[in-house]
Parts: C-alpha cells; structure tokens; sequence
C-alpha cells in the first residue's frame, strides 16, 4: 500500500503551478513522490521506461527557473509521454519488440514544447504497438491495467496514458488519437482527452501510424488541465508537412486555443450558463449496438447539458457504420507504407539469422511486429495493390469525403457540437475478444469518423457501470474544425456542474 | 472474391513479411474475414465524389509544403548519434549481406 503522490493533493495544473511559485512545494518534491508511486504501482503496467536520474534532472531545472521567478504555466508540473513521442534519454519503443533497444537522438516537437513549458516528464507510458489497438493487449511489453478494476483493459491505444492518469501518477499525460485512441481510453478510464484539429499539433517525431489521420492530444483529469497542455503544443511546425501555418485565419500558435476558450467562457453568463447552445445529438450513435448503461449515462448528461440552458437537436451521420471499412482500408494501408522503414537495417530488430538481404528484412519484420501490425501491414499491402487500390484505397477515401460532408451539414444547419457515446459499452476484460481480431474494431464506431473528418472531439467522464467493481463511462463531445477552445469550454461547463471527473479509484 | 494462397504469397512478399506455412494459411483465413468487413464500401454509390486525402481538405485549401532540396547541417556526432541505433556499422557505414558478388 503506497500513499498519493503529492501533486494528487492539488484539483488542478493551476492550483498546482501556484504552489510551486509561491514555493509550497518543489518541483524534485513533486518527481520524488510521483516516482516513488509510480514503482508502487509497477502493477499497472502503465509506465515503459522511466529513469529517475533524468526525471529529477528536470525537476531541478524548473525549481531553478521558479527560484528566480521565471516559472510558467507548467513548470515543475508532472507528466508522461505516450511511448510513441521519440525521446532524448528515454528509451523510445511504441511498445514493439521491433524499437525494444531504439533511442531517440532528438526529441519530438510535442516533447521539447512541454519540456520548455516546464513540465516534468516521469517517462513513457505503455500503448498499444504502434498506437494499433484498443485494449493495449497489443503491447509487446504485456497490457496495462485499468485502475478501476485490474481484470480491465484500460482501452487503447493510449492505454497507459490514461491509467496513468486515473491512478494519479501524473498531473496529465500526452497521447496519440488515429481512430480514437485519445477519447477511447479516456473514457474507458474515466479521465478527460482531447484530440484536437488534425493538423494543429507537430507530429514530428511521433513515431507514424496511418499520417493522414493521426494527430496528438491530451490526457488529464478534466478539461481546464486539458488547456494548459493543449495550448503550449497547437503551433506550426515546419518540420510537419501536414501542420497548418493558420487556423481561420487565426495564427496556429500557443494562446489560439486559450483564447477561443477565454471567449466561449465569457459568453457563459448566469443560471443557464449555455444558453443558446444547440447540441446536435446523432441517431446513429444511438443504435442497437449500445449498451443500455452507457447510453443511460450519457442520456443523463446530456440533461444536465439542458439544465445549463443548452438545446438538443437531432442531427443525422448517415454514413457513421461505413467508417469502419473506410478507416480499416486507409489506416492500414497508410500503416503499411509508413511501417516499410523498419527494414532491420538502421535501426530496429534484425534477425539472428538470414541469408541474402531480402531475407534479412522480411525475417526481421516477422520477428519484430507483433500480430496486429502484421496483420494490418498485410491489409494495406492488398488494398494498395495493383487493381484493388481503385476498389478499396480510392473508394474508402471517397466515403471518408462523404463522412466529412455529413459532419459539415450537421454544424452547418442544426448543431454548435456534437454529443455522444466515446464506445458502446465499458472496458472489456484482458483477453476477451482474443479470437476474433475485428471485434475490436466494431467497437470503434463512434470515433472513427471524427478521425477521417480531421475534427476536434474529446472524452470526458459521465457515469459508470453498475458492476461489482464500477467502470467509467465517457461522453464524446464533438466540435467544428479548429474549436478545441469552445470544446474545453462546454466540457467545463459540464465538469463545473458535476462530479464525475473527481471520483478516483480505490488502490486494489 | 476470396483471398487465395497465391495471393497470400503475393502480399506477403510485397510486405517483405516472412511466414511460415502455418501463418500464411492462418492470414488467408484472417484477411478474407477483414475483406467481409470492408467489401461493404463497394455498395456505396461514390460517382462524382473526389477521394478526400488530407482531411482539411474538406474545410479549406490545402497544399502540402516542399523543403528547400537542400542538405541539413549535420556533425561527426550527429551523425554517430543517428547510427547508433543501427544493428550493425564499420567506418559510418550500415552493414547489410553482401549485394553484389
């Protein structure tokens, strides 16, 4: 039995960061206590690498700058990479046998602006192999845990960014969302995530999935913590080929975010805070496959939404069931040529044993994915070959211009955000579905067309399962592209009038 | 149309993925269950409907930008870095099986 960490005693990044530099508390303080638990905790899984000599290194750099009053927003603030942000001294694996040994020799954009920003990194944190997965069962490194109940998956595939979370170990955590792997363990866990605008955040050294859909985002306990590192990393990184330069017309610089929050803020006044708010709620997320728990939960949040003055409008994603195939064609085949580099040569798992060079990589590519990146680098592979990249490669993308549309219909003529389910039921048991290799997949529904649209959308706790042991239950809330502040906003609004987010597991 | 043993061979071989017999007939079996899942697309009538790449691209123009084809600026221990991770070096070289006789 190990005691919180101390960072756990403060509600929030703010009330933290003033603690530090009223010098309350110390930023190695902070480390120690957040290390110390972070072994104690081993259970877990949550964490890959973590190496204490570099952690109070950073610690001792920001109780520096807040000696001399130089301290920022996050300075000596605890948090963790998701293990597929490349870094300097940190092993940096994405959770495969084939990285097992990989360190970076440079730091990922999203990495070096939270160290400038000050924050503390306790490591990198367990996911799912090359962020493929939604359990993080496909860690080569063995599952991590859900807090609220060890036998659970803590979903995927930033897994061990939100048990990490959940479990107190840090203040907030980064993640990575290509299909929902933001929102989905968020909600599974019962903590808050963003993934913002595809495009706003540097993916320059985020070790690359499927590049036209993967974008980074927060984790942390509610959505006011979610700005503080939002904000710092939304800025043009010409080392991206995919980030925006400008957001409509507004800089894609750190203070964007804020200050769309700052303004949707402001125009909350009074008893029914969010008045005038339309609240496009879609039917098809509302359909045979959800579990009656879950849609309980969110249909009682979306009346709180109504009792702050917001109005709820039906709004219709006829397409939502196709964007599974159509994820499941572009992903892969997206993950098929970007995973081509790891060909045994410069870096990466070689075989032990080979004959001619063409050997040599097709051994070690066998030998260092698991089956799930086997299997969707084979699935990509046929749907990029010659005479079915028309049939399925084009035609998946044509759909996903169609999923697109749908989204701009509903915020053009009905809705300011969409609300609903992040999954269709609670975490799954470790192990269930290990037969089945799509059933996991089915259970995307409800996140992957924000994916292939490029919007903003987050998770953010609203209840939880009647069980023995009680699991969260998320509510995805969806925005217009470039809104991640006016998201934060409403999720505030939600998490000013509730509780949810403030519940924490009990240590089993 | 199922996937057959060739086909397996076939992608497999463009994968530069080497399987055994027994995981090449369990991925014929895995890949024309996948290929159920995604025959559906088929069905949707797309005519005139432009392949959306860039997901902004349904929001605003978009053109990717180009660096400057230029060398970046690179040292002795950079470049000792960068190779570190590498399975196998002599002299800032990669070593790889002979190629060529």
């Amino acid at each position: 039995m190990s005691t919180m960490p101390l960072h756990t005693e403060f509600d929030s990044i703010e009330a933290l960061g003033a603690a530090l530099r009223q010098g309350k508390v110390s930023a190695v303080e902070l480390a120690d206590s957040a290390l110390d638990a972070v072994q104690a905790r081993s259970d877990l899984n949550a964490f890959l690498h973590v190496d204490a000599e570099l952690t109070r290194a950073q610690a001792q750099t920001a109780d520096a700058l807040l000696s001399q009053g130089r301290g920022g927003s996050l300075t000596g603030i605890p948090i963790a990479h998701k293990d597929v942000f490349v870094t300097r001294g940190w092993r940096t694996t994405a959770a495969s046998k084939m990285l097992a040994d990989y360190t970076s020799p440079f730091d990922a954009t999203v990495v070096s602006l939270l160290e400038q920003a000050g924050a503390v990194s306790l490591g990198k944190l367990n996911c799912d192999e090359f962020a493929m997965g939604s359990g993080n069962e496909n860690s080569a490194f063995g599952p991590a845990r859900n807090p609220w109940d060890a036998d659970a998956v803590p979903g995927g595939s930033s897994g061990g960014s939100a048990a990490a979370v959940a479990a107190g170990l840090v203040m907030a955590a980064t993640g990575t969302d290509t299909g929902g792997s933001v929102r989905q363990p968020a909600a599974l866990c019962g903590v808050s995530g963003i993934k913002p605008t595809y495009g706003t955040v540097s993916r320059f050294g985020m070790v690359a999935f499927g590049s036209s859909l993967d974008q980074a985002g927060p984790l942390a306990r509610h959505a006011r913590d979610l700005l503080e590192l939002l904000d710092p990393i939304s800025a043009f990184d010409e080392r991206d080929a995919t980030s925006l330069p400008d957001c409509d017309g507004a800089a894609n610089k750190p203070g964007r975010v804020r200050a769309d929050f700052d303004a949707a803020r402001s125009a909350q006044q009074g008893g029914k805070p969010l008045q005038g708010l339309r609240i496009g709620v879609p039917a098809e997320f509302f359909n045979e496959g959800l579990s009656p728990e879950v849609a309980q939960a969110v249909e009682a949040a979306l009346q709180t939404y109504e009792s702050l003055g917001a109005r709820r409008v039906e709004v219709s994603l006829p397409r939502t069931k196709l964007s599974i195939p159509a994820y499941y064609v572009i992903a892969p085949a997206e993950a098929s040529s970007n995973l081509s580099r790891y060909d045994g040569v410069r870096y990466g798992h070689r075989s032990a044993s080979y004959g001619d060079l063409a050997d040599m990589t097709s051994r070690s590519r066998a030998e260092g994915f698991g089956p799930e990146v086997l299997r969707r680098i084979l699935v990509g592979t046929y749907v990029l070959c010659h005479g079915y990249y028309d049939a399925y490669y084009l035609q998946a993308q044509r759909i996903r211009r169609l999923i697109a549309q749908d989204f701009q219909q509903a915020f053009a003529n009905h809705c300011d955000v969409i609300m609903g389910p992040v999954t269709p039921t609670v975490a799954k048991r470790i192990g269930e579905n290990r037969d089945d290799p799509t059933a996991d997949w089915l259970a995307d529904v409800y996140t992957l067309g924000v994916s292939l649209a490029g919007l903003p959308a987050m998770s953010i706790p609203c209840g939880f399962s009647g069980s023995a042991k009680p699991l969260p239950i998320g509510l995805q809330l969806i925005g217009n592209y470039f809104r991640e502040g006016q998201l934060l906003a409403i999720a505030d609004r939600f998490q000013q009038a509730t509780d949810w987010h403030q519940r924490k597991p009990e240590q089993q | 149309m199922a996937i057959t043993d060739q086909d397996v061979a076939r992608i497999a071989h463009l994968a530069r993925i080497a399987l055994s017999p027994e995981d090449a007939e369990q991925t014929r079996q895995e890949l024309n269950g996948i290929l159920g899942l995604i025959e559906q697309l088929q069905a949707v009538d797309t005519r005139g409907v432009e392949p959306l790449a860039h997901p902004l691209s349904a929001h605003q123009d978009i053109s990717l930008r180009l660096r400057d084809d230029k060398a970046a600026p690179g040292d002795e221990s950079q470049r000792s870095a960068l190779m570190a991770n590498a399975p196998a070096t002599a002299e800032g070289l990669f070593l790889v099986p002979t190629v060529i006789e």
